[in-house]
């Protein structure tokens, strides 16, 4: 008999019931709720006299809508009536069925994929879903996590369970060394370089090999968090002594005798060596560059010495078409060498990066510089608590002083759902995850980098080689 | 949910890939906490100005296209945000079925809770459903669930693959949570096995 995968082994603990044609109930362990899928399903709930099955299972914070600037005035004084709207009613809907809720002001608020494993809420072998796609970011834990639309935010509030078919095994193995400067983002836009965003589709990959063993936590939530834009249905890295030493102590993860126990068991939660992928593919991360994109789909990515592609050298015709439509939208000549290519705004933040070892990056990039007169830069921290650490670290005056917006934790213009946004034609540098037209803001144009490419990229005014701004710097 | 037996309608050609659900149903229309009354902003910032004016070029605003019930679209459809407001505003414009080499695999899932008929077939058959969805107003396709079979403007047959119980659920309009519900035992015994792993 083979082996199995670990995504195998999760799915296999989970199962409630198979039914003969495949369908299977899976059991969720941990779910998590924001405000703008949830409304719907609550409301659902209501009309249908359907109480929550297990609310202590289900943890809330609102993040997509919520102000990223004072917030003196609390929720009520949050001036677009729509979003205040949204976030009481989560509020009331927490409230009213027994579930907990980070309030806005509770230090512990923020992108709910950042609050989340901050909290120990995630954890090694647990299912976690959440209505949100970028639930991805929970596999970095080894748990199985993945997004889901508000009707199975209803069902799984109802059951506790999700119908779920099983997805195929797709192992990634990241060898070598990355050189400085090639951080997990980069590795993500590479692997979705690579396979595209639909080579994930009916999958669940694996990320494995020395160049993941490498990666801190924090490194491989990034890595997870984008999962979801090469179309997969989730991300795993299998949980070892790092993760561990992340959750120890953390505020819902197991105490004592239980962690003990927690331990032993989550140390068999790697695939067998002779476990059978369905797919598989190697990437050699000393070979990386860093990397940008181009156009308006993840997979439009582009080494930093390199220039914005041709696409009458494109033979596909969808493909050309869409590379024609990008650059359109992108404003960009095809052969532009990308570090000519200059830009109004930076976007430091989002469930990709925005956590403390990302705002360290960016800080040892931006110290003793100045952000370039014709780029705004803003930076949002993930949470109210990496913001903290932030402050007793002193980040926030290094940005400050260089002329970076210090902000309050959100979503922000990760996907310009509150006032954070694009103006029409603005090109910014973000180290969020989706450059897709009008993500950032209506006719926005969007890059995607890693943060200390998007500190380097504000203080020049274009993109820069991040290898060669180290050695420009004073 | 409403039932999905057989539609005969009009195909609206989409002719991309990645129709993300950022396109679908923009995030300034996120904000509300009800399920209707997003089809007034399906494909919003391709289908309006940010004046408001309809964009001619844009295939729902050609006359022939506004009654819409199909769309037969490239690779990769739905992809991107999990939001169930994509359907949701597809389902409110009137669209019932969706046409695609591929599709995102939440996108996918989310059309069927809703009612809405997502079939992926290769891509020399949509190219040819392309091809007859772009003839305007004559372009009525047929679709039979049951008999997973779709028939073009010409008469010519196309089969297509639908999972068993999805397509129970669609034709019978069967509501997910109940048929979970009636599963209440066998989550209660999983329940109970729990005990072993506290921190679950
Ligand atoms: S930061 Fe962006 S990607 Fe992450 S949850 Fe918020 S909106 Fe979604």
């Amino acid at each position: 008999m083979t082996g199995t995968t670990l995504y195998d082994k999760i799915w296999e603990a989970h199962l409630v019931d198979v039914q003969e044609d495949g369908n299977c109930l899976l059991y969720v362990d941990r779910h998590l709720v924001h405000e703008v899928t949830s409304p719907q399903a609550f409301e659902g709930l209501r009309t249908a006299g359907r109480a929550p099955r297990a609310p202590h299972k289900t943890l809330a914070v609102a993040d997509h809508n919520i102000p990223t600037s004072d917030r003196a005035g609390g929720v009520a004084a949050i001036a677009d009536d729509d979003s205040r709207i949204q976030i009481q009613t989560l509020e009331a809907n927490c409230q009213e069925v027994g579930i907990e809720y980070l309030q806005m002001d509770d230090i512990r608020q923020g992108i709910v994929h950042v609050a989340g494993p901050e909290q120990g809420f995630t954890l090694p072998g647990l299912t976690i879903v959440c209505g949100d796609s970028h639930t991805s970011t929970h596999g970095a834990f080894g748990a199985l996590a993945h997004g889901i639309g508000t009707s199975e935010v209803e069902h799984v509030l109802a059951t506790q369970t999700l119908i779920q078919s099983k997805a195929k095994n797709f192992r990634i193995n990241v060898v070598g060394d990355a050189p400085d400067y090639v951080t997990a983002k980069d590795i993500a836009l590479a692997i979705i370089g690579e396979i595209g965003t639909a080579g994930g589709t009916g999958c669940v990959l694996e990320y494995a090999g020395p160049a993941i063993e490498a990666l801190s936590v924090e490194g491989r939530m990034t890595l997870c968090n984008m999962s979801i834009e090469a179309g997969a249905r989730a991300g795993l890295v299998a949980p070892d002594e790092k993760t561990f030493a992340y959750l120890k102590g953390r505020a819902m993860a197991p105490q004592g005798a239980d962690w003990d126990k927690a331990v032993a068991y989550w140390q068999t939660l790697k695939s067998d060596d002779d476990a059978v992928f369905d797919k598989e593919i190697t990437i050699d991360a000393a070979n990386l560059p860093p990397l940008v994109t181009w156009g308006t789909s993840p997979q439009d990515v582009v080494s930093i010495t390199g220039q914005v592609p041709d696409p009458s050298e494109i033979s596909d015709e969808g493909r050309r078409r869409a590379t024609q439509r990008a650059l359109d939208y992108m404003g960009l000549e095809a052969g532009t060498p990308m570090q000519q290519v200059q830009i109004d705004r930076v976007f430091i933040g989002s469930c990709t990066n925005s956590r403390i070892e990302d705002l360290r990056a960016a800080a040892k990039v931006a110290k003793g510089h100045k952000v370039a007169d014709s780029v705004s830069a803003m930076i949002v921290p993930g949470s109210g608590l990496v913001k903290q650490q932030a402050e007793e670290e002193g980040l926030d005056k290094v940005f400050i002083e260089a002329g970076f917006d210090w902000r309050e934790p959100g979503c922000s213009m990760c996907l310009a759902m509150n006032a954070d946004k694009l103006a029409p034609g603005e090109r910014c540098a973000s180290t969020s995850n989706r450059n897709f037209e009008g993500r950032q803001g209506r006719d926005g144009r969007t890059h995607l980098v890693s943060p200390a490419m998007a500190a380097a990229a504000a203080i020049r005014g274009h993109f820069v080689d991040i290898r060669e701004f180290e050695g420009e710097a004073s | 949910m409403e039932k999905f037996e057989t539609l005969s309608g009009i195909a609206a050609p989409l002719d991309m890939i990645n129709v993300d659900t950022d396109m679908i149903i923009p995030k300034q229309f996120l904000k509300t906490i009800k399920r209707s009354g997003l089809g007034q902003n399906l494909f919003d910032e391709m289908r309006f100005t940010p004046e408001g004016e309809e964009i001619a070029e844009f295939v729902l605003n050609q006359d022939a296209y506004r009654s819409a019930e199909i769309l037969v679209a490239g690779d990769n459809f739905g992809c991107g945000s999990s939001r169930e407001h994509a359907p949701w505003a597809l389902l409110d414009f009137g669209i019932r079925c969706i046409i695609a080499p591929s599709f995102a695999d939440i996108f996918y899932n989310n059309c069927f809770k809703n009612g809405i008929l997502p079939i992926v077939l290769p891509q020399e058959d949509v190219d040819r459903l392309m091809d007859d969805a772009k003839r305007g107003a004559n372009a009525v396709i047929a679709i039979d669930l049951p008999n997973q079979k779709i028939t073009g403007p010409d008469g010519s047959e196309i089969s297509f693959e639908v999972d068993a119980f999805r397509k129970q659920c669609l034709l019978e309009g069967l509501d997910d949570i109940g048929l979970t519900l009636k599963k209440a035992p066998s989550i209660d015994s999983y329940e109970a096995g729990l005990q072993d792993q506290p921190w679950r």
